[in-house]
C-alpha cells in the first residue's frame, strides 16, 4: 500500500483526490453498515428454532422467541417452574404434551396465553431450518454462513 | 492506474456498503431473517422486536436491549412466578475471578442474575456453591460451557470481554472470591 501511494502521488493527482474522497466516503460507509447493517436481524437474537419432529410431521419449524416472552416471564418461571432445559431441541416436545400443559402448553392454554388452536403462530419457521439459537456465539463461530453475509468486498 | 483503480474500487464498495446499510435499516427484519417463513399465514400477524423493543434502553450487541437496566429501571416487569409456591430469592453478592492471564478480573454478580434466574439455574450445575471448585475456563465459555450457556445463547454475548472482565487487577484492593452479602 505505502509504496503503491507513493508512485501515485507523483504519477496522478486525480487519482489521489479521487482516492481520498473514496476513503472520505467509505469510511462513515463502514461505520454504518457496522452500527445499522451489521445484522438487523440481530435483534432476534436468542430466537429457538425447534424443529425435531416438525418438518417431517409437514407443519413449518416451532420459532420461539425469548425477546418477546423475558418481556413478560423471567428466566426461571421456564427454565425452572415449568423445567425446560437449557438446550435448543433438548426437551423433546410434541404437541401431546403441549395439550396435556407440559412446555409451551404450561401457558398457551388460553388462561396465561393463547390456546394451541393458533398453529401457525408458534409454527412460523422457514421448512428446512434446523433446530438452533440463533444468533449464538457458538452458531457463529461453527457455521458463520448462516449468517446473511456482511464482509467486505475481497 | 493502479491507486487510481484501488481508488475507484473503494469508492463503488463504500457506496455499496452504505446503501445496504441504510436499505437494510428500514426493511421488515423478519424478510430474510433465515428464520421466518414469509409465507406463513400469521407472517404478518407477529409483533417485531424492532417494535416491541424500540423504548428499552438500547445496546450494540445481542437484542439491542441493555435487559438489567430495563428491569432495574422498571420499563419492564417480567413475572416471577406462574405457580404460587414458587419461592423468590433475589442474593446481593458479588463473585471476583482472578485466574484471567494478562485481563481484568471478572466480576460475577449474583444480584442481576437472581432478579432473572433461580438458584437451581446454576447450582449445582454448572456452579459449585464454593468459590474457585467449578474448573471455569474461558476455552469452556467460549463452547457454550459455564457463563457461555447463556452468555452468546440469550444474554449479551462472549463478544462483550469487558463487561465481564470488568476489574482492573491493579485497582482492585479486596479479596478475590465471594464479597460480602449486601442487604437490601
Ligand atoms: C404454543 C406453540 C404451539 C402451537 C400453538 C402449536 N404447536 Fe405444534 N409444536 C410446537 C412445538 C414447540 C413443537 C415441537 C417442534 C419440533 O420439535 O419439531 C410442535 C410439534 C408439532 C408437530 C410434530 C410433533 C407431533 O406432536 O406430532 C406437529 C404435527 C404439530 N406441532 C402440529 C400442530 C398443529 C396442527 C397445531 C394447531 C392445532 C399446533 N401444532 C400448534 C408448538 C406449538
Ligand atoms: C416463556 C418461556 C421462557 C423464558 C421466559 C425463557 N426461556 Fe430460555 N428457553 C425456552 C425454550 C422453549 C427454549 C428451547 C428449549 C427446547 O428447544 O427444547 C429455551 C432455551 C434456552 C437456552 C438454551 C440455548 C441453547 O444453547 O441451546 C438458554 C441458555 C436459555 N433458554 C436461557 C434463558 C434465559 C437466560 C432466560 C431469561 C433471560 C430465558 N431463557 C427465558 C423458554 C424460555
Ligand atoms: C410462561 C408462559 C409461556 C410459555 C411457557 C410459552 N409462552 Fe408463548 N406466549 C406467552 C404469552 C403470555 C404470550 C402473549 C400472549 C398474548 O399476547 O395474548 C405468548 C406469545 C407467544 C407467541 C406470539 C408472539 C407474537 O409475536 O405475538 C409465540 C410465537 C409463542 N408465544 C410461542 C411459544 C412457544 C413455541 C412456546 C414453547 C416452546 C411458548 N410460547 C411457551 C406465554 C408463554
Ligand atoms: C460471560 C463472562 C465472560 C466474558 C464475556 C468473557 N470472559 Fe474471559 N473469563 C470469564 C471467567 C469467569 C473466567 C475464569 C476466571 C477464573 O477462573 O478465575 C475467564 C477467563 C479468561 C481468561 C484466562 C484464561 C482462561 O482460559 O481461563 C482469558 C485470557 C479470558 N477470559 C479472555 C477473555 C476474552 C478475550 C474475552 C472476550 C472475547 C472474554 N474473556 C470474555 C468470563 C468471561
Ligand atoms: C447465573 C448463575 C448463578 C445463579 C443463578 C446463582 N449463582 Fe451462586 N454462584 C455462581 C457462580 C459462578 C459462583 C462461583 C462458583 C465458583 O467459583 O466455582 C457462585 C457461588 C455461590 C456461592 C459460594 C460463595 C463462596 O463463598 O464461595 C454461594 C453460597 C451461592 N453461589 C449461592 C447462590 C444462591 C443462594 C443463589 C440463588 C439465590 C445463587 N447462588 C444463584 C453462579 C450463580
Ligand atoms: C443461566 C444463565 C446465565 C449464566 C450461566 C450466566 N449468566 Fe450472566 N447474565 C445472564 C442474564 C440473563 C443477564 C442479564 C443481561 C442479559 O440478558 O444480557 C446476565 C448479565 C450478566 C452481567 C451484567 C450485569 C449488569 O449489571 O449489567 C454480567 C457481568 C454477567 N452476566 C456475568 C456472568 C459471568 C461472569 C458468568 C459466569 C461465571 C455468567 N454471567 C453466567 C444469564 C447468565
Amino acid at each position: 500500500m505505502k509504496c503503491n501511494k507513493s508512485v501515485g502521488l507523483a504519477r496522478s493527482g486525480i487519482g489521489v483526490a479521487v482516492f481520498r474522497l473514496a476513503v472520505f466516503l467509505a469510511i462513515p460507509a463502514l461505520v454504518a453498515v457496522i452500527v445499522l447493517g451489521g445484522s438487523p436481524a440481530r435483534a432476534e437474537y436468542a430466537d429457538i428454532v425447534i424443529n425435531n419432529y416438525s418438518d417431517a410431521a409437514g407443519m413449518r419449524p416451532a420459532v420461539f422467541p425469548h425477546w418477546f416472552h423475558r418481556i413478560r416471564f423471567r428466566c426461571k418461571v421456564c427454565h425452572a417452574d415449568i423445567g425446560f432445559k437449557f438446550k435448543a431441541g433438548g426437551n423433546e416436545i410434541n404437541m401431546l404434551k403441549i395439550i396435556n400443559g407440559e412446555f409451551c402448553g404450561a401457558c398457551h392454554n388460553g388462561e396465561i396465553a393463547w390456546t394451541v388452536d393458533n398453529c401457525d403462530f408458534c409454527h412460523s419457521g422457514k421448512p428446512g431450518t434446523p433446530t438452533q439459537v440463533h444468533g449464538s456465539t457458538v452458531q457463529k463461530l461453527q457455521k458463520p454462513a448462516t449468517q446473511p453475509a456482511t464482509q467486505p468486498a475481497k | 492506474m493502479k491507486p487510481l483503480f484501488l481508488a475507484l474500487l473503494w469508492l463503488i464498495g463504500g457506496l455499496l456498503f452504505l446503501h445496504r446499510g441504510v436499505a437494510v435499516a428500514a426493511e421488515d427484519v423478519f424478510v430474510n431473517d433465515g428464520l421466518h417463513d414469509p409465507q406463513g399465514p400469521s407472517f404478518h400477524e407477529l409483533q417485531r422486536p424492532t417494535e416491541a423493543l424500540a423504548g428499552f434502553p438500547p445496546d450494540t450487541v445481542g437484542n439491542k436491549v441493555r435487559w438489567v437496566n430495563a428491569l432495574r429501571d422498571g420499563l419492564i416487569n417480567p413475572r416471577t412466578n406462574i405457580v404460587p409456591e414458587t419461592k423468590i430469592q433475589v442474593l446481593d453478592m458479588d463473585i471476583i475471578f482472578g485466574n484471567t492471564g494478562d485481563n481484568a478480573f471478572v466480576r460475577f454478580p449474583h444480584r442481576a442474575h437472581t432478579e432473572w434466574l433461580d438458584c437451581a439455574n446454576c447450582h449445582p450445575d454448572p456452579f459449585k456453591e464454593k468459590f474457585n471448585t467449578s474448573g471455569i475456563k474461558m476455552s469452556a465459555i467460549l463452547e457454550g460451557k459455564f457463563c457461555g450457556k447463556c452468555h452468546g445463547a440469550v444474554a449479551f454475548p462472549l463478544t462483550e470481554c469487558a463487561r465481564c472482565h470488568s476489574i482492573k487487577p491493579d485497582s482492585f484492593r479486596g479479596q478475590l472470591g465471594a464479597q460480602s452479602v449486601k442487604k437490601p
